[in-house]
């Protein structure tokens, strides 16, 4: 297994495992933003939905615990790589300027860091119902009440959609670097490679932050 | 016209450096950007000062010696041209100029703006090469190779090695320049029997001189004098996980 050693501590094996892992986050995104929309379908249909994903404990463990997996993978590598980054510059410029490379691209740290605080937040907030005694209080599957409470302050509202945000910016450098990484290019789909990041990163945040919207507004209510 | 110059003062590679000030008096909008400090360095031996050290060879942008970064830019502003194919029409009277060596661990800075690019030739002999160990060179029809092909050979082939890439990226990744010397020569029959090898060989030699990883800003391929494409390093990519997962090289 030299070679499997070899390859994973290389420049473009530890960009593999960032990039893989990033793919399967992004599915998990959407998957939860498909579960969420449900919200503008009705309360019985996002109990339902709650109550579904709970059916099956084995499964749901499995996808937990490979979520996880994959969060610690692709953060762990991207420090480590990151770190080697750093140490390849020890002294920088005294002026340096940026030709091509996006805000989204320049601020993948920033981003990244930021949703990791948001992901510890959220868990609490929504998942374990730590946060808030009201919320501590509704049943395991009275999500559709959970969001509006939850939603009702502007400040926590503000908070999701600042980090759907970041979100939608770390995926829009993020989903277009995988096909890079992983080698996927070819002159007849490259245009598509390149858009599909920002394309799927702003779809992917408008849909998220049309919840909080939607609580705020009152156009979901009680 | 008058410049206001900026320029990194190093004595020798253990020595602190630093950002030093110098008035060019009279520049012509002609002269290339070494001429330039060619004027200055006249000025600063005849002060009896040390001259600033810079690579030069060809001076017409085909060696790759040359190697400053220029405003924050290597090569400075113009696109696909080398330092010394700039001219200082690109700039304006009373301009400030900042000029700085390549900065990476993986290029120690020797003095003033020189820096050694040892780590590239290194790369090149862990792989960037076709082994001929015998016979005389076969009638160069023999071996049909598409066009297509041909052409993205000699489009990576243009690299010149001088550490733009290197310069440009963020984290000093040296990714632009060792992608374009492995499809240089993976693209062609000629570079088949070792490819798996010379990949393997290549990226680890990378990774052991101190470069850093890509990050996919492309700002290599924005600064390349030759303009080699960051589609290169996807190939690269391709090139060392085919070779890791599926070739039987250990």
């Amino acid at each position: 297994m030299s070679w499997f050693k070899r390859t994973l501590n290389s420049s473009i094996g530890g960009k593999l495992i960032v990039a893989v892992t990033g793919l399967g986050l992004v599915g998990f995104i959407i998957a939860h933003l498909s579960g969420n929309l449900l919200i503008f379908v009705g309360r019985e249909a996002l109990a339902e939905y709650a109550e579904g994903l709970r059916k099956f404990p084995a499964i749901l463990w499995a996808l937990r615990i490979g979520l996880v997996g994959m969060a610690v993978a692709h953060i762990g590598f991207t420090i480590k790589l990151n770190l080697a980054n750093k140490a390849a510059r020890p002294v920088g410029y005294a002026k340096k300027t940026y030709r091509r490379a996006t805000l989204a691209s320049r601020t993948m740290v920033l981003s990244g860091l930021t949703l990791l605080a948001y992901i510890v937040y959220h868990l609490l907030h929504f998942t374990w119902r730590t946060t808030d005694a009201e919320i501590a209080a509704l049943g395991p599957y009275e999500v559709y009440d959970m969001l509006i409470i939850g939603f009702s302050s502007p400040a926590i509202s503000a908070f999701y959609i600042i980090a759907t945000v970041l979100l939608g910016m770390h995926l829009s450098h993020g989903i277009s670097s995988v096909f890079q990484t992983l080698g996927i290019n070819n002159p007849k789909y490259n245009k598509l490679f390149r858009c599909l990041g920002p394309a799927l990163g702003t779809v992917l945040a408008l849909g998220f932050i049309t919840i909080p919207v939607a609580v705020m507004t009152g156009f979901v209510t009680r | 016209m008058k410049l206001k110059l900026h320029v990194w003062r190093q004595k020798s590679p253990k020595a602190q450096g630093k950002m030093t000030s110098y008035d060019v008096k009279q520049a012509s909008p002609d002269m290339s950007f070494l001429e330039m400090l060619d004027v200055l360095n006249e000025d600063l031996a005849q002060k009896g000062e040390d001259p600033i050290a810079f690579d030069h060879d060809c001076r017409e942008g085909i060696c790759g010696s040359c190697s400053m970064v220029i405003n924050g830019q290597p090569h400075g502003p113009e696109q696909g041209t080398t330092a010394c194919q700039l001219h200082m029409r690109k700039f304006k009277d009373g301009d400030d100029i900042f000029i700085e060596p390549w900065r990476a661990k993986a290029f120690p800075v020797l003095k003033d703006l020189i820096v050694d690019r040892g780590a590239f030739d290194r790369i090149i002999q862990a792989g960037g090469f076709v082994s001929v160990n015998t016979g005389g060179a076969q009638d160069a029809n023999c071996i049909p190779i598409p066009k297509h092909n041909a052409d993205l050979a000699m489009d990576a082939a243009a690299c010149i090695g001088c550490g733009a890439c290197v310069a440009a990226c963020k984290n000093s990744s040296a990714m632009l320049f060792v992608s374009a010397k492995v499809s240089h020569l993976a693209l062609l029959p000629q570079g088949q029997p070792e490819k798996t090898r010379r990949v393997l060989n290549m990226v680890n030699q990378m990774d052991k001189e101190g470069f850093g990883n890509c990050t996919n800003q492309y700002e290599c391929e924005a600064a390349c004098p030759k303009e080699i494409s960051a589609n290169f390093i996807a190939k690269m990519n391709r090139e060392y996980l085919g070779a890791s997962f599926f070739s039987q090289e250990e």
